[in-house]
């Protein structure tokens, strides 16, 4: 009995030694060298909810990059075949297939062996004749799809994650989420929307050629439907009129000479006072020798420049540009320049993203729960303290201390577990203070029962745990399931808080049950006690 | 201190006819509400977009309606949160989702608000923006979650107890949900994910009463076998009484700490674990154990 007992009050002291090792880094802000060597140097992991930041899901659009592959595949085809002397009479895409019009018989069945030679990642989902012209119907194969979308959505990351990177920001998590979703976690972040803008943005650079029409007013007013290969679109800047900017409108050749995948590098230079900085680039050797040519081949025409379907500038060439090395301009800040160089260093994204979910919090806000959340452990914990108090006398104090010491195990698990404390979570830890005594409550009633009926101390208090434990255990294992659910079901915040109630769950049965035992059974080994006062 | 005289002998189960009547009336005043007002979805569930700004100086609703009117942010509505700790003002902006996709509002509204108010007067506080795909699947997987839960709750007593407990314990935790959802909506709270945490916690409370009764009537079915079941069932309640509104007592203080001190994000959390952890009291001993003795007989009981 009395050998047992010292086997527990060891137990106890170890573990609360441990609990300090754990929570020490959190109480402190520098911790001794010799410490960070040899025990735990990690804080309490506060969620963003607390110290402020962004979390975002964004959903790759890969029906978008399928249908870019296909166009792009349809572009193949239609060349592939020309040199092979396949008479095509019709290829175009038509939402996910490729369709394929054939007028002569004969060319019909080479198509078919043409097809399978060359396009093994394009099948036959249909075909039928109307009128004498033979239709195809072509669709990527099931695997070639799968593999697609499975290569957008690791690209998408990919480019992002480097993105992140370049920003700077310290601790980001940035992983996939189910099929398509990516889930980007900026804690600490100052300007949320900068981020935003930097991420989501999809940074398809291309170069084309501006058109040389007459008549150019009357396509871009809308008056003369555009001729094929000519597409309209807008510039970065613009002129002011009156409240709101009218932007420049462009006629450009649809031809892309080059696009972003020639950048080796992209920095901001400090421009001149009138243009503001602006952006180098670097191209690839292959890129410059491209760049090189084209420039070549079209001395005196004017080549936009295109990020993401906006021209930002378009300048005449004046000469052949070998050594690969262009220039963005567009009368940036020094911080859009900065970002700019990111996204063209980065890559561009394979499909564009759309922001599913973005939960933001500003750092003042965090700072506000963090105070009430802390005002409400210590108003709730001092009441039920002083409950508990009231109501059991000296075994109220047991079962105080056992709460006390439940709070420090509980801190320490979350340190231990690097669990994230969110707002939530610090609700669930006030929770638990009043669901903690519960186990005691439950204990002192047996005890009082058994007192009633005229056992002693010894035995009304064997009695009281030993009876009090099944209902404990009970009640305290169905909460714990919920608590699994929880985790399950929520996100974030949600999660915080399921992780504080199973832990506290776990520590509040042992504090409780364990703990005031021990004082039990020593007060009765060594101070012969005879009455409780309960 | 004692609160429950030993002794104390309330004829609980014999009163089972009033407490449904009781428990009929609150469920159907709060389907009515629930209907009458149709379900009152926050951003997690009804998708679009929250921003909550911090003036630093007070500043009139009609001065932020100013600066939003210029955008196209259809039905936006601008609510004054208070929150003038500081002197400043506190506004929350939503503006509810529109088509497929999300379009950057909470970028619109910074940028509005940021040409008219400078940089420095104010601060977002809060962006929530959901989608709806998100919004829709978080709904479905709230309820599945809560349906869960309750039928886990039900299955784990039927293999501590008997069936007939699981059934009782199912059942009263289906009420409190239906009576808690009522408050929520009779009180106008916003149903977010806050609110199903807090709802799934309710059901891991609520279910505690009833493992505690039930164990105490299995204890006392073992001790004395002639009693009729109905007195056993009312005993086993009775000496369990004082637990029971100690526990659940000790729970409320926090709670109302939580309630009042726990600030804006948390009171509706706040509000219904208060809700939820009074009725689930109230359901273990006037609901599930009647149930168990009405099933007394059934297939579902085993025999004594």
């Amino acid at each position: 009995m009395k050998a047992s007992l010292w086997y527990r009050i060891v137990g106890v002291i170890v573990l609360l030694a441990a609990a300090f090792v754990y929570l020490f880094p959190s109480l402190t802000s520098d911790l001794p060298e010799w410490w960070k060597r040899f025990l735990p140097s990690n804080k309490i992991r506060l969620g963003l909810d607390l110290q402020g930041g962004t979390h975002l899901v964004l959903t790759v659009d890969v029906d978008k990059a399928l249908e870019n592959v296909l166009e792009r595949t349809a572009d193949e085809l239609r060349r592939e075949a020309g040199e092979k002397q396949l008479a095509l009479a019709q290829v175009q895409r038509v939402d996910k297939s490729i369709e394929v019009k054939i007028e002569s018989p004969e060319v019909r069945s080479a198509f078919e062996d043409f097809l399978r030679d060359n396009f093994p990642n394009l099948a036959v989902a249909d075909s039928q004749t109307r009128n004498g012209v033979a239709v195809f119907s072509l669709k990527l194969t099931n695997i070639e799809e799968r593999r697609l979308r499975e290569f957008t959505v690791e690209q998408a990351l990919e480019t992002i994650r480097n993105r992140i990177d370049q920003f700077g920001v310290t601790e980001p998590i940035i992983q996939r989420q189910g099929s398509q979703d990516i889930v980007v976690q900026l804690p600490g972040i100052q300007d949320p929307q900068r981020a935003k803008a930097l991420i989501g943005r999809t940074a398809l650079l291309e170069f084309k050629l501006l058109a040389e029409l007459p008549d150019a007013e009357a396509y871009l007013s809308g008056q003369k439907p555009l001729p094929p290969g000519i597409e309209i679109l807008t510039g970065y800047g613009g002129e002011r009129v009156g409240r709101r900017v009218e932007k420049t409108k462009y006629l450009v050749e649809s031809k892309v000479l080059l696009t972003g995948d020639a950048i080796a590098d992209a920095q901001v230079r400090p421009g001149s006072q009138l243009e503001g900085p602006y952006v180098a680039l670097e191209l690839t050797p292959r890129g410059a020798k491209q760049f090189e040519e084209i420039t070549a081949a079209n001395v005196k025409r004017r080549l936009a420049i295109i990020l993401d379907n906006t021209v930002y500038s378009a300048p005449v060439i004046q000469e052949r540009i070998p050594g690969g090395r262009a220039s963005i301009t567009g009368n940036f800040d020094i911080k859009e320049a900065r970002d700019l160089a990111i996204v063209l260093r980065a890559g561009a994204l394979p499909a564009p993203v759309h922001i599913a979910e973005e939960r933001t919090v500003g750092p003042s806000l965090g700072r506000d729960s963090i105070r009430q959340g802390l005002i409400s452990v210590i108003v709730g914990g001092s009441l039920v303290v002083a409950f508990m108090v009231v109501y059991y006398k000296f075994a109220g104090v047991l079962a105080d201390l056992a709460l006390i010491l439940n709070i420090i195990f509980l801190m320490a698990a979350l340190s231990a577990l690097q669990a994230t404390l969110t707002l939530p979570g610090i609700a669930g830890i006030v929770l638990t203070l009043g669901m903690a005594v519960d186990a005691n409550v439950l204990i002192n009633e047996r005890i009082r029962e058994e007192l009633r009926l005229g056992r002693t101390a010894r035995a009304a208090i064997e009695a009281g745990y030993e009876r009090a434990l099944p209902a404990i255990l009970d009640s305290n294992i169905t909460t714990f399931l919920s608590g699994l659910i929880l985790f399950q079901f929520g996100a974030g915040p949600i999660k915080g808080f399921a992780v504080t109630l199973c832990i506290g769950i776990v520590t509040s049965v042992f504090t409780a049950v364990v703990g005031t035992r021990i004082v039990y059974d020593w007060l009765l080994a060594y101070r012969k006690m005879e009455r409780v006062s309960i | 201190m004692e609160l429950i005289k030993p002794g104390t002998n309330f004829n609980f189960v014999g009163n089972f006819r009033r407490a449904l009547v009781f428990s009929g009336l609150l469920i159907v005043v709060g389907a009515l509400s629930l209907t009458l007002r149709g379900p009152n979805y926050g951003i997690d569930f009804a998708g679009g977009t929250l921003v909550q700004v911090r003036f630093k100086q007070p500043t009139p609703i009609d001065e932020v309606r100013k600066a939003l009117a210029g955008l196209e942010l259809g039905e936006a509505s601008i609510q004054d949160f208070g929150g003038n700790t500081n002197g400043g003002s506190e506004f929350l902006i939503r503006v509810p989702v529109k088509g497929d996709h999300l379009s950057d509002f909470s970028a619109q509204v910074t940028s509005a608000l940021e040409s008219r108010f400078g940089k420095d007067s104010w601060e977002i506080q809060r962006i929530e923006t959901v989608g709806p795909r998100v919004g829709g699947e978080l709904r479905w997987r709230a309820i599945l979650a809560v349906i869960a839960a309750t039928l886990m709750m039900g299955i784990y007593i039927w293999i501590r107890f008997e069936l007939r407990f699981g059934i009782g314990a199912a059942a009263a935790l289906f009420h409190d949900v239906l009576i808690t959802v009522g408050a929520l909506s009779l009180a106008n709270y916003e149903f977010d994910l806050t609110i199903v945490a807090a709802l799934l916690t309710v059901v891991g409370f609520s279910v505690n009463d009833t493992v505690i009764v039930s164990d105490r009537i299995r204890e006392n079915l073992r001790k004395s076998r002639r009693d009729p079941l109905e007195k056993i069932i009312n005993r086993s309640i009775n000496e369990t009484l004082s637990r029971t509104i100690l526990t659940t007592g000790t729970a409320v203080l926090v709670l109302l700490a939580l309630f009042f001190l726990g600030g804006n994000v948390i009171n509706g959390f706040a509000f219904t674990l208060l809700v939820g952890f009074i009725i689930g009291t109230y359901s273990s001993i006037f609901i599930a154990s009647p149930i168990v003795l009405f099933l007394q007989g059934t297939a579902f009981a085993r025999a004594r």
